[in-house]
């Protein structure tokens, strides 16, 4: 599971960074939200990979914390997610407002050899 | 009395969340109570600010114990809940800030706030976003009101619309977007290893770590430290800048000023309290880092010929300094680097606000209005009605200022020279206790070179800055070729004074400031008393 997950957190991050760097609006938004994806897994497995436990931890008295989940990534990935989507919202709207106000989708404006 | 005062520290935040909001549920068209909410909001977070930093000073030592006020969120104490923790630089930060943000929500009544909609509310979310980030005490909180303000500052960059508007705000969004990222995976590894979020106990284990998982929390704190640095401008990480900050309004420009010196702040927080020889916060490549920012600055103030552009390399200039200052280590340095960002920021936000009245010198020159004026389509969107021409000579509000020309020539000397740090303003003072600082930490340190690499590049900002803006303002201010002198009103002209003259009050207040400063920086270079304060708390709620 580990290697599964490292390689998804990898192959996300690598395509998304040379999204970011093509020249066009379009790219540029869906490498973010590849590197979004990306990071939002990886906040995830910063509290441990476990399979089958409950971030709940129930019963009284003493508790054993290896048999329970890391709940605070899982409460970090929540927030980072609904940023992440609000922004990349806010982001494609402007890049919407630039194709319509330059009438072209590079990211500075104008083609590089006009 | 002292009941209520402990909720002192969250004011700044509840503050101008309630403002922002409520000045949704009144029409761009009802001025007035709008008016008077933003005002009265503003007023409220300055005297919470300014109480803040009296109680931080040792006058009253029975309110907070030893300065450090901790304000637990709910009442969960650290380290299960989010504390926001209020010392000396928060403090000070916050005050800078509130102060600046008087000014400009003043300059706005003119003729700003009515180019879109909803300026005055995105402007208080800044603010809380601003407060925030001062105040909290906890790294994922830290990335919260990091994005309060950043999305707050997006909306705020596209105000008033345009071409140039948009395509700088699209890179602007696109970089600080990747930096969040890169903050939220610092957060991440650091919370791997050291199993909290909160910042006093983080530095605390940081002491015990063991050294197999010292290189993931390094690895983090290093990732952490780029996202910092990006916000503060450091070369190579500012390329945004300059664009950006020329592309946006004056009085947004001018409160952008200050959220450069967020990332500065937050790099000195972490930076003291990751305290560590080889964390990634201080140090030899930070101060050369620094060193070529402060270089990249005077190049592009040379190169620039427009001011707004030339103030945002200014901007540049005063980062890199402050920076530089932090490299270095020395308490006395961070310590005359805090009385150089007071001087600077003030003075470069009073400068931004002058360009936005200057700029009608060159726009009653014909062909000169090179800024398209299309509608932006948030009035479409809002049915305002049609958006006022930001050229027309006769839609201001307010009384109209006599001596217009003579006013903007003054304040543009005095800006001069507060920025480039001529005498007898505060930015000579600043320069100087800067080098003074530095020679005194010459002997200390193993590398003399450095020391004096800083002073030269320093004094040779200085006079770089004098040539570039003496040039602009030759062109400005003495070509008569068809110049118009601009009406200027009492709500422009008076936010510039007034920031011109909290820069002369602090040149004459410049030895109890400089205490101030002075047990701040004393405060960073020893975190025991930060952390204890957080964490104390604790022990005593739960035995």
């Amino acid at each position: 599971m580990e290697v599964i997950l490292t390689l998804g957190i990898g192959v996300l991050t690598a395509s998304g960074v040379w999204l970011l760097l093509r020249p066009r609006t379009f790219q540029v938004i869906m490498g973010l939200s590849l590197l979004s994806y990306a990071v939002n897994l990886f906040i995830f497995c910063m509290g441990r990979l476990a399979i089958d436990v409950p971030p709940v931890i129930t019963g009284d008295g003493r508790v054993d914390a290896s048999q329970f989940a890391d709940p605070v990534p899982q409460a970090l990935v929540l927030t980072a997610i609904v940023i992440g989507f609000a922004t990349t919202a806010l982001f494609l709207v402007v890049i919407l407002a630039a194709r319509g106000m330059t009438g072209t989708d590079h990211v500075d404006g104008q083609e590089r050899d006009s | 009395m002292t009941a209520w005062l402990q909720h002192l520290p969250v004011l700044p935040i509840i503050v101008p969340l309630l403002a922002g909001a409520s000045l949704l549920f009144f029409a761009e068209s009802r001025r007035w109570p709008r008016l008077l909410i933003m005002l009265f909001a503003t007023l409220v977070q300055l005297g919470a600010a300014i109480t803040m930093v009296w109680l931080t000073t040792d006058s009253v030592p029975d309110v907070w114990s030893r300065g450090i006020g901790v304000y637990a969120i709910g009442g969960w104490h650290a380290p299960f809940g989010i504390v926001l923790v209020v010392d000396r630089l928060s403090a000070l930060m916050i005050a800078v800030n509130v102060t600046l943000a008087m000014a400009v929500t003043v300059y706005s009544i003119g003729r700003w706030d009515r180019m879109g909609v909803h300026y005055h509310s995105l402007l208080q979310f800044l603010l809380m976003g601003l407060n925030g980030a001062f105040l909290t005490g906890d790294l994922f909180n830290l990335f919260v009101f990091f994005e309060i303000l950043l999305t707050a500052s997006y909306a705020l960059l596209l105000h008033g619309g345009g071409p140039q508007r948009t395509k700088m705000a699209l890179h602007f969004i696109a970089v600080n977007l990747t930096a969040s990222f890169a903050f939220l995976i610092g957060v991440a590894m650091i919370y791997s290893v050291a199993g909290t979020l909160n910042m006093a106990e983080i530095a605390w284990k940081w002491r015990l770590m063991p050294s197999d998982e010292r290189g993931i929390a390094q690895a983090g704190a290093a990732i952490l430290g780029i996202a910092f640095l990006v916000k503060a401008a450091a070369w190579p990480l500012n390329f945004w800048l300059p664009g950006a900050y020329h592309a946006a309004g004056a009085p947004v420009a001018a409160i952008f000023a200050i959220t450069t010196k967020v990332g500065v702040y937050a790099l000195l927080r972490a930076g003291s309290l990751l305290e560590d020889p080889s964390a990634p916060f201080g140090g030899a490549w930070l101060f050369y880092l620094a060193i070529a920012t402060m270089i990249f600055g005077i190049v592009g103030m040379l190169a620039s010929r427009q001011l707004p552009r030339l103030v945002s390399f200014v901007v540049i200039l005063s980062s890199g300094t402050i920076l530089a200052a932090v490299g270095s280590g020395a308490p006395s340095m961070i310590a005359a680097a805090l009385y150089y960002m007071l001087g600077s920021v003030f003075a470069t936000a009073a400068f931004f606000m002058l360009t936005g009245m200057a700029e009608r010198l060159r726009a009653a020159l014909p062909g000169v209005r090179d800024r398209a004026a299309t509608p932006p389509p948030t009035y479409t969107a809002f049915a305002v009605g049609e958006p006022p021409d930001p050229y027309a000579p006769d839609d201001e509000v307010g009384v109209a200022l006599p001596a217009a020309m003579a006013f903007l020539g003054l304040a543009f000397v005095f800006c001069t020279l507060l920025v480039t740090g001529m005498p007898p303003l505060a930015g000579f003072i600043a320069k100087f206790s800067l080098a003074a600082a530095a020679i005194d930490a010459l002997p200390s340190t193993g590398v003399p070179g450095r020391e004096w690499l800083f002073i030269v590049v320093l004094l040779i900002g200085g006079l770089a800055g004098l040539i570039a803006l003496a040039r602009v303002g030759m062109r400005l201010f003495w070509s008569v070729a068809g110049r118009q002198t601009p009406r200027l009103s009492i709500t422009e002209a008076g936010p510039v004074a007034f920031l011109i003259l909290v820069c002369i009050g602090i040149t004459i207040a410049a030895g109890p400031t400089m205490t101030y400063l002075d047990s701040a920086a004393a405060g960073l270079a020893d975190p025991k008393l930060y952390i204890q304060s957080v964490l104390q708390q604790s022990r005593e709620v739960s035995p």
